[in-house]
């Protein structure tokens, strides 16, 4: 296995890359070694501006700069970029369908030691409802650097979800595509469908392999980008594995666990598992300790799948009779 | 335009603004009316604009923070040709392009504006790009006072005077009212002039009613190299209808059929009189 990574390392690299075109501008609000917005500054410093502690500020000009024709790429830590700045997003970025890039870094509980304030777990939820805002939140390093070139590629308003934790490399294959709107198969299976955001695509991946030596065969679907959501992958999911268990370093309520089960319920209801964070705040801790506190491990991904056979199995038998 | 017909202008502004909100019986009357003789001015003899050519690359960027007072903006732009003036009469109608709110789509209007505090932030960001470009077009921003107790517009004064923009000229509608009560009352923003000025802004204040001393402000702008410039503009809230003048609840309301036909008839004295000078 190549070397770990934190998706907001690759995403700095894949944004000064990106720099070749003159026409992106990174903005960040003081925190640009830490959302690595500062690899961009160091290469382009006249394309990168720091406003300082102002993140409804940073928005604001960077809708400026964009009736220009700029792209800027506005950076924070997830809890104030997308959480302080809602209204900002929605008003100034989305409703006049500018061209302008949210990305949130220190996603989730995997933040560790610092604590609720900044474990943002709501932020896929406030995103998602802004119309015509594309969510993503890629799994490791290499996917990062495909979703960056595809935000930038797309005319719109996007939020990019990245998480601080350095993780394994599951997507680097040869055959991997990124396709926004697209999920990605990264196990097939037919008793049931894990389909994981972030780095919960590593846990089910791991659950996977582990209930497959119990004869368990299961699906994992890479769901990167959250809103549009691939709903043919969905239904396909439900129709061929008849249960399906969500996996996200998030709020069970509003994220992947709700965009899933909207689509389920509506073209082709089975019963639907959410594994997140249970309305709950975070505390302090190392990643690997919350992750196991929250149960947003393996095992509990395991632990889920279990409880959507035994639900799909019941379901089964109550139809026989 | 000479002082004369600019404020002939105004007047025909204030009678259409009036109408549609009659017409549409919802609308912002008071602070459409203080802020008539500003927005008047910039559209009619200090903004460089093209309206057979809204997107024009020398043009100079209006954004309407306060964004409410969007009856005497739309009619402005009507009057000074970026669209059809019948479209007016449809305001805030069920389909209409026109929404109770400045909108994008509407040739001549850059941002989508209403939601408070956002305005300088959007005008530091277009002052900042301008700048990138080494472009000679200004940015022009008109803020309501009550707008002020947002903490957005501070972040975005310090950014102004941080980033030098010269190029960027803002605009304070003083009415002193805002939709409930004295905006002394209410979050005081007094010392006004040198809380701007303490956060490195040239600043100017005026009578924003008097067409003269307005024209001459905008005109002599931007104040200082280096520095962004502040017109602080005293108006009175509801201008040229006396019933409403200086009287809170006509931040939002509608004159009814006696009122607005009284007040059409006080602006054809006032029009008579002009025309008497």
């Amino acid at each position: 296995m190549t070397e770990k990574i934190a998706t907001r390392h690759a995403y700095g690299q894949a944004l000064a890359e990106l720099g070749k075109n003159e026409n992106i501008l990174a903005l960040d609000a003081d925190v640009s070694t830490c959302t690595m917005s500062c690899d961009f500054g160091r290469e382009y410093p006249h394309r990168f501006i720091n406003v300082g502690i102002a993140e409804a500020n940073m928005v604001g000009i960077a809708a400026g700069l964009s009736t220009l024709g700029y792209i800027p790429f506005v950076h924070s830590f997830a809890m104030f970029s997308a959480g302080r700045c809602f209204e900002q997003i929605r008003n100034s970025l989305a409703y006049p369908k500018l061209n302008v890039k949210v990305v949130g870094t220190h996603a989730g509980l995997s933040v560790g030691e610092d604590g609720a304030t900044h474990q943002c777990l709501e932020d896929i939820g406030i995103m998602r409802t802004i119309p015509g805002m594309i969510v993503v939140h890629p799994c490791d390093g290499y996917e990062t650097k495909k979703a960056v070139e595809a935000i930038a590629l797309h005319k719109g308003p996007c939020y990019l979800r990245l998480g601080r934790a350095a993780l394994d490399i599951v997507t680097g294959k040869d055959d991997y595509s990124f396709e926004l709107g697209k999920a990605v198969t990264m196990k097939d299976g037919s008793d049931a469908t894990i389909i994981a955001v972030g780095m919960m695509v590593q846990a089910a991946l791991k659950a996977a392999e582990t209930l497959e030596e119990d004869g368990i065969s299961v699906r994992v679907l890479n769901m990167h980008t959250i809103k549009p959501i691939d709903t043919e992958a969905i239904i396909k999911a439900a129709k061929e594995t008849g249960v399906i268990i969500t996996a996200e370093e998030h709020n069970i309520i509003g994220g992947l666990g709700s965009a899933v089960t909207e689509t389920v319920t509506e073209f082709f209801p089975v019963p639907v598992f959410r594994l997140g964070s249970n309305d709950t705040f975070g505390q302090s801790g190392n990643a690997e300790q919350l992750m196991d506190f929250y149960g947003l491990t393996d095992l509990g991904v395991i632990e889920m799948v279990k409880k959507g056979l035994r639900s799909k199995n019941y379901l089964k038998d109550v139809n026989n009779k | 335009m000479t002082i004369q017909a600019l404020k002939q202008q105004a007047l025909e502004v204030r009678k259409t603004l009036l109408s549609m909100i009659y017409q549409a019986k919802t609308g912002h009357t008071g602070g459409a009316l203080s802020s008539t003789d500003l927005i008047t001015a910039l559209y009619f003899e200090v903004m460089h604009i093209d309206p057979s050519n809204p997107k024009w690359e020398g043009r100079d960027y209006f954004i309407l923070s306060k964004g409410h007072s969007v009856e005497g903006y739309l009619s402005a732009l009507a009057k000074r040709g970026f669209f059809d003036e019948s479209l007016l009469s449809t305001f805030c109608q069920y389909k209409s392009p026109l929404i109770g709110h400045p909108n994008n789509k509407i040739p001549g209007i850059e941002m989508n504006t209403g939601a408070l505090g956002h305005g300088l932030s959007i005008s530091v960001g277009m002052a900042i790009g301008l700048k990138k470009d080494k472009k000679p077009n200004r940015v022009f921003t008109l803020m309501g006072d009550g707008e002020l107790a947002e903490g957005s517009v501070w972040e975005a004064a310090m950014a102004a005077s941080h980033y030098k923009l010269d190029n960027l000229i803002a605009i304070v509608d003083r009415n002193h009212l805002q939709i409930s009560g004295s905006t002394e009352d209410v979050m005081g923003l007094e010392p006004l002039r040198e809380r701007w000025e303490s956060f490195g802004w040239q600043v100017e204040e005026i009578d924003g009613n008097s067409m003269l001393e307005v024209v001459n402000a905008l005109k002599a702008a931007p104040f200082k190299e280096h520095k962004p410039s502040l017109i602080i503009a005293n108006t009175t809230k509801g201008k040229g209808v006396k019933e409403m003048e200086d009287i809170p609840s006509w931040h939002h309301g509608v004159p009814n059929q006696h009122l607005y036909e009284q007040a059409m008839l006080d602006f054809e004295s006032m029009e008579k009189e002009l025309q008497n000078v």
